[in-house]
C-alpha cells in the first residue's frame, strides 16, 4: 500500500468524522435533547447500525459515486473531501445543522470549475429539488404520523411510566433504522471518491465471510463516522432536539421516524423497482440530507401546534447554513485545489478530451441529430468539457439533452482490454456471460465508452441496455455501472 | 445480557407503576379515615376508636412518605419521564400534604378536644364528606394523568364543585356557629376547625388546577 495513498485518505476520514458530528447525530438529536436516551446509548446504538448500513447496503452505491462528479484525479478527490469536511466541520462547530451531502456537491462544483468541467445542470436541479422536496416531505410525514400515533395512544391507555418505557425503545429502533439508511446513503459521499484507489485487498474472515476491499473501506469510513458521532455531536444533538422547539418524547419519536422514512425513501432501491413495477411514479435516488429532514418534521410539528413555539431566528440560521455550506464548500475547494496544484505540485485532474470524430458524428447521427454544421469542427480535440460545448454551441441549436448525449459520445477515453488485466475483474459482480464477452475481446482498444458497451453487446445479451422504461431503469443503471467500472479499469494512461 | 436488562427495565417500570398506585390508594384510605374518625369524635367523644384511627392514619401518612420518596429517587435515579418528573413530583408532594392535613387535624381535634354542640354535628359530617369526597375526585384526577389523560378535565372539574360545595357548607356552618348562644373563644375555637377542614378542600382545588396545566403539558 503506498504511503500516499493512505495519506490523501485522510480527507475523506476527516469527512467521515464530521458526518459523525453532523448529520448522525441528527438520529438520535431529539432523543438525546429530550434526555429520553443518553448520549452513549444514543452513540453505540448510531456507531454500530452506521457501520452495519454503510458494509451491507453502502457497496451499492459503491460504483454509482463516480456519477457524483467525475473527479479523476486522487489528489483532487482528497482536496474535495478535505473542503466538504472543513465545511461541514466549520458548521458544526458554529452549532448549526448542515449536510455531508450538500458540501459535498458544493467542494465537487468547486472541483468542476477548476478544472474547466461542465457541471451537469439537470442532475445539479434534481440534487437542489430534493434539498427542498426533503424537509417538506418529512414535515408532512411527521404531521400525518401525529395524530396516529395519538389515536392509537388514546385507544391503549398506557401508564405514563410505561409509555415512557415504550418511548425509549421506540426512540432506540426508530434511531437504529435511520442510522442504517444514514450509514448505506451517506458513506458513498464520505468514501465513495475513494473507491477506484482502495488500498486494501479482499480479506476473508474466519473462512466464514469475505470482507471486499471496498466494503473494508466503508468499514474504515464508518469507524470514523462513529468516532465522530462519539467525540463531537452531542452539541448538535442538543441543537436539534431542544433549542429548535420544547417537545415530547412522543413527539420526539415521531420527527426521528418521519426523518428515517424519508431518508430510507430517497435511498432505496428497492423500493424505487417496487414503484416502477406497480406502474407508480418513482421517487428519485438522490443523497438527502439527514438534517434539512430532522429540522422539516421539527417544523412539520411546531405548524401543527400553530408556530408560536418555533424558534424562527435559529430556523433562519440554518436556512443561511444551507446556503453558506454548498458556496463555502466550493470556494474552499476551488482555493485549496489552486494550492495543492501550484505550490504543491500534484495533479488535481485529469484532462478529459473531446473529440467529434468520425465514428462520433455516425453515433449522433443515429439519434436523428443533424451533423452537417458539425462539419468544421470534426476531429478537433477539446481539451475541457466547457471547451467542447461552446465550440458545440457555436455551431448548433441542440436541445440541452442533445449536448448532454454528444458530450457523452464524445467523451475520450482510451483503453484497452489487456488480457492479462482481465482476471483482476470482480467476477462476483459480473455474470458469466458478462465475463465471457469481456474476454472475446482481449486486445481490442476503444476511443469511447460506448464503443465498448457496442462491441460487449455484440457478444452477449447480458451486455444490451433493455428499453428505456422505469421498470427497467433500476437494470440499465446497473449495466451502465459496469461498463463505467470496466472502462476506469482498462483506461490507458488513468 | 441486553434481554435481561430490557425485562428488568420493564420490570422495574410495572413496580414504579405499582407504588404510584398505591399512592394514590393510600390518600383516599386517609380520606376514609379521617371522615370514619370525625364520626366517632361526634358521637363519642375522644374515645379509644378514635385514637385508633388517628394511630391507622397517621401509619398511612408515614408509608404515604416512605412511597413518595421511593419514587421520587426511582425517578431521579433512572431518568424516567425526564420532560415531566418534575410536574409528577410536585404532584405527589402536594397529594401528599392533604394526607397530611387529614393527620393534622385528627391530631388537633385529639389534643384540643373541641367541645362541638349537637346542632352543628350534621354540618361538621356535612363538611367533611364533601371535603373527602373533592380529596377523592383529585386523586382520580391523578390517576387519569398517569392512564387516561383525557378523562383529567372531567375530575379536575369535579374536584372544583366539591370545594365550592365545601366553601358553601363552611360559611353557612360558621354562619350558624356565630349566630349562635356560645361564647365568643369557643365560636373562635369552632370557626378554627371549621376553616381547618375547609381547607383541604381548598388544597385538593390547587393540586385539580396544576395538574390541569401539566395536562397541557403533557398533550404537547
Amino acid at each position: 500500500m503506498e504511503l500516499s495513498v493512505l495519506l490523501f485518505l485522510t480527507s475523506g476520514l476527516f469527512l467521515g468524522w464530521s458526518l459523525g458530528a453532523n448529520d448522525a447525530a441528527n438520529v438520535f438529536g431529539t432523543a438525546v435533547g429530550t434526555r429520553m436516551v443518553r448520549f452513549t446509548t444514543a452513540a453505540i446504538v448510531c456507531s454500530l447500525f452506521v457501520i452495519l448500513g454503510a458494509v451491507i447496503s453502502g457497496s451499492g452505491a459503491a460504483h454509482t459515486l463516480g456519477q457524483l462528479g467525475s473527479v479523476n484525479a486522487i489528489a483532487g478527490s482528497f482536496m474535495v473531501a478535505l473542503a466538504a469536511g472543513i465545511s461541514v466541520y466549520l458548521m458544526t462547530k458554529w452549532g448549526l445543522p448542515v449536510s455531508t451531502s450538500q458540501a459535498i456537491v458544493g467542494a465537487i462544483i468547486g472541483w468542476n470549475l477548476f478544472s474547466e468541467s461542465v457541471t451537469d445542470s439537470d442532475a445539479l436541479v434534481k440534487i437542489v429539488a430534493t434539498w427542498i422536496a426533503c424537509p417538506i416531505l418529512a414535515g408532512f410525514f411527521a404531521v400525518i404520523l401525529m395524530p396516529l400515533v395519538k389515536a392509537i395512544l388514546r385507544v391503549a391507555q398506557l401508564h405514563l411510566l410505561r409509555l415512557d418505557a415504550y418511548t425509549r425503545f421506540a426512540l432506540i429502533f426508530a434511531g437504529a433504522f435511520g442510522s442504517y439508511s444514514l450509514g448505506a446513503n451517506n458513506i458513498a459521499n464520505v468514501m465513495g471518491v475513494f473507491v477506484d484507489v482502495t488500498p486494501f485487498t479482499d480479506f476473508q474472515f474466519a473462512g466464514f465471510f469475505t470482507l471486499s476491499s471496498v466494503e473494508q473501506l466503508f468499514l474504515l469510513g464508518a469507524i470514523a463516522i462513529a468516532v465522530g458521532v462519539f467525540t463531537y455531536s452531542k452539541r448538535v444533538m442538543m441543537t436539534v432536539g431542544a433549542s429548535l422547539m420544547p417537545m415530547s418524547p412522543v413527539a420526539a419519536w415521531v420527527v426521528v421516524i418521519a426523518h428515517s422514512i424519508v431518508l430510507f425513501l430517497f435511498a432505496s432501491e428497492g423500493l424505487e423497482h417496487l414503484l416502477a413495477s406497480g406502474g407508480l411514479p418513482t421517487i428519485p435516488l438522490v443523497p438527502v440530507s439527514s438534517s434539512q429532514a430532522v429540522v422539516g418534521a421539527v417544523i412539520g410539528l411546531g405548524m401543527m401546534r400553530g408556530g408560536k413555539d418555533i424558534d424562527w431566528k435559529l430556523l433562519g440560521n440554518i436556512g443561511i447554513g444551507w446556503i453558506a455550506t454548498p458556496v463555502m464548500s466550493a470556494f474552499v475547494c476551488f482555493v485549496c485545489l489552486f494550492f495543492v496544484q501550484n505550490v504543491f505540485d500534484q495533479r488535481v485532474y485529469r484532462e478529459v478530451h473531446y473529440i467529434l470524430s468520425e465514428p462520433v458524428l455516425d453515433k449522433l447521427g443515429e439519434r436523428g441529430l443533424v451533423t452537417e454544421d458539425l462539419a468544421s469542427l470534426k476531429d478537433t480535440e477539446y481539451r475541457s468539457s466547457k471547451e467542447f460545448l461552446d465550440a458545440f454551441k457555436r455551431n448548433t441549436f441542440f436541445s440541452s439533452q442533445d449536448e448532454k448525449h454528444a458530450l457523452r459520445v464524445a467523451e475520450l477515453r482510451p483503453m484497452e482490454i489487456s488480457a492479462e488485466n482481465i482476471d483482476g475483474l470482480d467476477q462476483t459482480w459480473l455474470t458469466s456471460e458478462q465475463f465471457a464477452a469481456v474476454k472475446q475481446l482481449a486486445g481490442v482498444r476503444f476511443d469511447h465508452a460506448w464503443q465498448l458497451q457496442q462491441a460487449l453487446a455484440n457478444y452477449s445479451q447480458d451486455w444490451r441496455f433493455m428499453q428505456n422504461t422505469k421498470v427497467n431503469k433500476l437494470q440499465n443503471k446497473d449495466l451502465e455501472r459496469k461498463i463505467e467500472y470496466l472502462v476506469r479499469y482498462f483506461e490507458i494512461g488513468k | 445480557m441486553y434481554f435481561q436488562k430490557v425485562t428488568s427495565l420493564f420490570g422495574r417500570t410495572r413496580a414504579l407503576e405499582n407504588q404510584i398506585d398505591e399512592f394514590l390508594d393510600k390518600v383516599s384510605e386517609a380520606g376514609l379515615v379521617f371522615s370514619r374518625a370525625v364520626r366517632v369524635y361526634l358521637e363519642e367523644g375522644a374515645c379509644a376508636e378514635f385514637d385508633a384511627f388517628m394511630t391507622q392514619e397517621s401509619a398511612i401518612e408515614a408509608r404515604e412518605d416512605t412511597l413518595r420518596r421511593s419514587i421520587e429517587v426511582e425517578l431521579y435515579a433512572r431518568t424516567l419521564i425526564p420532560d415531566l418528573r418534575g410536574d409528577v413530583l410536585r404532584l405527589l408532594e402536594d397529594i401528599d400534604s392533604l394526607v397530611n392535613g387529614f393527620e393534622g387535624h385528627l391530631f388537633r381535634i385529639s389534643i384540643q378536644q373541641p367541645d362541638i354542640p349537637k346542632e352543628f354535628h350534621k354540618g361538621f359530617i356535612n363538611l367533611t364528606e364533601t371535603v373527602v369526597t373533592c380529596v377523592d375526585s383529585v386523586v382520580l384526577a391523578a390517576r387519569s394523568f398517569f392512564r387516561d389523560i383525557e378523562s383529567v378535565r372531567d375530575h379536575a372539574s369535579k374536584t372544583m364543585f366539591f370545594e365550592s360545595e365545601a366553601d358553601k357548607i363552611s360559611t353557612k356552618l360558621q354562619r350558624g356557629i356565630f349566630a349562635s348562644d356560645l361564647p365568643l373563644e369557643r365560636k373562635i375555637h369552632l370557626r378554627y376547625f371549621v376553616e381547618r377542614i375547609d381547607d383541604v378542600a381548598n388544597k385538593a382545588e390547587d393540586v385539580a388546577d396544576s395538574l390541569q396545566i401539566y395536562t397541557i403539558k403533557r398533550k404537547i
